[in-house]
């Protein structure tokens, strides 16, 4: 079957089996392989992607039904594609200053699924982040950064500048809070 | 610069070009949350995975499992796949049989009459595991090769599956490998290196007080979030491949690959690219790494295997699976007179690389911070007809420190004492180190007081206890437990004599080479292979560090045997204790030979040179400097170089350490239970971490936030069920409960810094340390929540059926036994399902 789609802005037009999941269509047809696949229940969000302004786990989608769609990818969601970091969408920038990956193969749906919520709820609570992202397992941070990084973003897009990173640039500018360590003498 | 210093075109060129040399180093790198060099490929999706890979003429595998738990192959007929549009080839296990080698690789022999039964990569004669392979497809596309599959024909003979550990060591039990007679595959019987237990404790005569329990620590499934994939590139006339895996450890895989299937090390190639998380269970030789590789040298064409979800949770290792008979002894006033372990410990149905090692290792830890003076481990194997156990994070460590913390509770129970008072009773003073431990290693550091102190102060334990008092009082629906758990491990895997003392087939040592380049950039090879820990950042800090360069001119080179040709990768928390302090040692050899340079250079003795940031200066002339970065250009120009010097600044060090690390730290959890639903909910989760000297402060963090989930996940949420036909009941992320964002707390980390002595960077290593130390702190506090209502154990995952059922007094499946007798002298019960027990008759029922 002939489908057309638009994907970070480059119109396709295919032949795909009935049965070809979009996630596969993406991925081996259309060589836009920033969107990975963890699992085959729908259970994971690696593979979320937008469609049409909704954020879609792209495994649970065919591509005959993507037909006609315009769909964003995180290869899509910066600006640029040439690494400039200065385009990043600041969600992108927030899971960096925050340390919001390890391993980073949740991190492209973890990222698409984000933008999702902020546009639907804009101020969360770290509770809401928390359920909002229900549907994206990591197995590498256990959350608490991907948090921080989300209320970050968060405060960011509604114009209230990101919250404190967790990162030191260079000795002149320590302002970054990381746990102090005692040096560990005698028992206090 | 010297006029020595003029290297023609090049020194030319860099002055055009400033940004080309590097800026002077600005100091105080280690210790430095340094953003992460990773990330930018990460969040932009320019990742290169495994299954991103992509060659003219790639051709997709797919591999026929067994539905059945344990059955005779009677027949495999593969030519209807090969009729079907795009089916280029499709084998059985006897069509590969010839080329596909005699049996895959177990490393870790741990008795020398182990049974060790032969396990090829495609199973010929009997399947003895759900998802043991029996025939492969190779086709133009994934779905071709997926639906060729349903072609094949497979006649079998079913054969009883074995499921229950203790069910299969019985007279007359089915065999899941016929030919051996037996389904234990070893018994390790370590007596330690303290007095004998059993004298001990009846040495104390009435004064012993003994607690016995039996734990379970359930299947896990790693579930690292990219599956496993391989691709396999043939040169076919030269007989040379190139095999992209994703894999914790390519340069093991490159020698096992050598040996397993006979095509020269030298003609394989591994990489390990980008690869999504591995937590053990991408750290072996699989069946179809060793498929792709002879299926590609087959055809002469290029093969790539994916793996679904559901086919990860049948055909990759699993974790944990043990039962832990465990007793402890102590005087009435509380000081430990020794520990008792007798471990089942499943290995599934083959070894793995290193299965029968994993509950080995942990025979090192169990008495863990406590001195005790006697101590006797032993560990039988079993086969069952399940998917291969293998190293998960901790691998025999969490498992332990599981067995400790938790009868350390229950004997502070016993005896009436506040369970941190009997520890603090018990743990090796920081004065006291270094110290031998009963088990025969050396710790060479801690501090468990200043951990403790910390974690409690942040935990506001007075006020907790209070409240949890009052709740009891009051009958509150809603209980408050509060569990600890003050853990230590063994990190930095390993002095190589030590791994060939436990009969490990390989050593523990790491490697790496520094490269100063012309233009004052650095490029460092690690033999350690990262799957997310974040090497490329830390790395540059030592580096930048040592040689006084700045952290942005530093670049890895790692998980490629071309480019990195010597390592022994990446688990065991060993990076940075083994292959950091390589890296450490090849950067000072680098300062060496610079120094020659510069003081050739410079007209001074090596003698009167400083070192320091990157600068060499002469003593007392300070205006007489070169930094290192024009000391290599200088070598790289090799005008003028010192009599017989090889004009080369680089270095390599291959570092075996001589002592394990010991991380520790002491971790407080604060539950709340409804005791109407049995739903348990964290309500605060403090830990203090000391991972010794650190190299950035973020990185550490990070790993200890997801080592909690892990722990925390195998304490509430997760555990593989098998059927009694050997069907993975779990088998996928429906039915497997992965903890997502909503069912996990918010943690509260702290640390002291104890600096290890056994390395010279005073690091510990820290990827294990949050999974080793959280199970048995949350179970604990679960434990503790429930003591009231007569409750003194549970089996892990806690689930609000299993906390409920518990608070009914109907969790009768649970074999909890209560208190043994020895010599006469008993104790009273510990109100469990009380059972007396002699230690003549303990154990003889294996
Ligand atoms: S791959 Fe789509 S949800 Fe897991
Ligand atoms: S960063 Fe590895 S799975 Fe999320």
């Amino acid at each position: 079957m002939r489908v057309r789609m638009k994907v970070d802005g480059v119109t396709y037009e295919d032949e795909v089996q009935p049965r070809t999941l979009l996630t596969h269509h993406l991925r081996d047809g259309l060589g836009r392989v920033g969107t990975p696949i963890g699992c085959d229940t729908s259970s994971c969000g690696a593979c979320t992607v937008d469609i049409d302004g909704e954020s879609v786990k792209s495994c649970s989608v065919l591509a005959v039904q993507a037909d006609g769609s315009t769909i964003t990818t995180i290869q899509g969601l910066s600006g640029a594609e040439n690494g400039d970091s200065s385009t990043w969408h600041p969600v992108q920038k927030a899971f960096q200053e925050h340390h919001g990956l390890q391993c980073g193969y949740c991190t492209p749906g973890m990222i698409m699924a984000t933008v999702d919520l902020l546009k639907r709820n804009p101020s969360p609570s770290e509770d809401e982040v928390r359920h909002g992202l229900e549907g994206n397992l990591c197995r590498c941070t256990g959350y608490q950064n991907i948090v921080k990084a989300v209320l970050s973003a968060a405060s960011e897009l509604r114009g209230e500048g990101p919250l404190p990173g967790s990162f030191q640039d260079a000795p002149e500018n320590d302002t970054a809070q990381t746990p102090a360590a005692e040096t560990a003498g005698a028992p206090a | 610069m010297t006029d020595q210093m003029d290297a023609g075109i090049v020194a030319q060129q860099i002055a055009e070009h400033p940004d080309a040399l590097s800026k002077p180093y600005a100091g105080g790198e280690l210790g430095r949350g340094r953003r992460r060099k990773e990330d930018a490929k990460l969040v932009t999706g320019q990742t290169n995975w495994t299954d991103n890979i992509s060659l003219p003429g790639l051709l997709h595998m797919t591999v026929l499992r067994s539905p059945m738990a344990h059955a005779k192959i009677v027949s495999v007929d593969v030519s209807a796949a090969l009729e079907l549009p795009g089916v280029i080839a499709a084998y059985s296990g006897a069509d590969l049989a010839d080329v596909m080698g005699a049996s895959m690789p177990c490393a870790w022999p741990v008795t020398p009459d182990m049974v060790s039964p032969v396990h090829t990569p495609l199973a010929t004669d009997e399947v003895r595991y759900v998802g043991d392979g029996v025939a492969v497809v190779v086709a133009r596309d994934r779905y071709a090769a997926a639906d060729a599959l349903e072609a094949i024909a497979v006649e079998y003979e079913q054969l009883p599956a074995v499921v229950d550990m203790e069910e299969a060591l019985k007279p007359g039990a089915p065999l899941v490998h016929s030919d051996k007679g037996t389904n234990q595959c070893f018994l390790f019987d370590f007596p330690g290196a303290g007095a004998d237990y059993a004298e001990t404790v009846r040495g104390a005569g009435d004064d012993a007080v003994v607690v016995r329990r039996r734990f379970r620590q359930q299947r896990l499934l790693p579930t690292p979030m990219e599956p496993r994939g391989v691709v396999v590139a043939p040169i076919a006339a030269a007989d040379e491949f190139t095999m992209w895996s994703t894999t914790q450890i390519p340069h093991v895989l490159r020698v096992m690959l050598a040996l397993t299937t006979g095509i020269p090390e030298h003609k394989l190639r591994v990489v390990a690219p980008d690869v999504g998380g591995g937590f053990g269970a991408k750290l072996n030789v699989y069946a179809e790494e060793i498929l792709a590789l002879v299926v590609a040298r087959k055809l002469g064409r290029p093969v790539k295997w994916t793996e679904s979800r559901s086919e990860n949770y049948q055909a990759t290792t699993h974790g944990r699976d043990q039962i832990q008979d465990i007793e402890i002894a102590a005087t009435k006033d509380g000081t430990l007179l020794g520990l008792k372990v007798e471990l089942l410990a499943d290995m599934g149905a083959y070894l793995q690389l290193i299965t029968p090692g994993v509950p080995v290792l942990g025979a090192f830890m169990f008495p863990a911070i406590y001195k005790m003076p006697s101590y006797h481990f032993t560990c039988t194997g079993v086969f069952t007809t399940k998917t291969p156990t293998d190293a998960y994070r901790g691998a025999g460590r969490p498992e332990a420190t599981y067995a400790i913390e938790r009868i350390m509770d229950e004997l502070a129970a016993e005896l009436g004492r506040d369970p941190m008072e009997l520890r603090r009773q018990n743990w090796i003073t920081h004065e006291e180190f270094p110290y031998e431990m009963v088990a025969g290693l050396t710790y060479d550091s801690g501090n468990y007081e200043a951990a403790t102190d910390k974690a409690e102060q942040m935990f506001d334990m007075a006020g907790l206890r209070r409240e949890q008092a009052e709740r009891r009082e009051r009958k509150d629906p809603v209980q408050l437990g509060i569990g600890i758990s003050t853990f230590t491990e063994m990190c930095g895997l390993a002095p190589s004599r030590v791994l060939g003392s436990l009969s490990y087939g390989a050593g523990g040592w790491e490697s790496a080479s520094v490269r100063m380049l012309p233009t004052g950039k650095v490029e460092v090879v690690s033999g350690a292979t990262p799957h997310g820990q974040g090497h490329h950042t830390a790395w540059s800090q030592i580096v930048a560090d040592s040689l006084g360069v700045p952290f942005e001119d530093v670049e890895l080179v790692a998980g490629d045997t071309r480019s990195s040709p010597k390592g022994m990768d990446t688990y065991g928390s060993r990076s940075l204790v083994v292959g950091g302090v390589a890296i450490h040692k090849a950067t000072g050899k680098v300062i060496e030979k610079a120094k020659r340079i510069a003081a050739h250079l410079l007209e001074a003795s090596e003698d009167d040179l400083d070192f320091g940031k990157g600068t060499f200066s002469v003593k007392g002339s300070p205006e007489a400097k070169l930094t290192i970065q024009e000391v290599a250009l200088a070598t790289f120009a090799a005008h003028n170089l010192p009599d017989g010097m090889e004009p080369s600044l680089d270095s390599d060090y291959v570092y075996d350490p001589e002592n394990f690390s010991y991380p520790h730290g002491t971790h407080l959890c604060a539950v709340d239970i409804d005791t109407e639903t049995g739903f348990t909910k964290i309500r605060r989760y403090v830990c203090v971490d000391d991972v010794g000297k650190i190299v950035n402060p973020v990185i550490v963090e990070g790993q200890i936030h997801g080592g909690l989930a892990q722990g925390i996940a195998q304490a509430l949420y997760e555990e593989a069920v098998y059927d009694a036909e050997g069907n993975l009941t779990t088998g996928s992320l429906v039915d497997y409960l992965v903890p997502a964002a909503p069912d996990l707390p918010h943690f509260d980390t702290g640390r002291t810094e104890t600096p290890a002595t056994s390395n010279p960077l005073g690091v510990k290593g820290v990827g294990e340390a949050g999974t080793i130390a959280s199970t048995p702190a949350v179970i604990n506090a679960v434990v503790d929540a429930l003591r009231p209502y007569g409750v003194d154990d549970i089996d892990m995952p806690a689930t609000p059926e299993r906390v409920w059922r518990a608070l009914q007094g109907s969790d009768e499946e649970r074999a909890t036994a209560g208190t043994v007798s020895y010599g006469g002298s008993s104790t009273g019960s510990t109100g469990g399902s009380a059972s007396s027990d002699s230690l003549e008759n303990d154990g003889s029922a294996r």
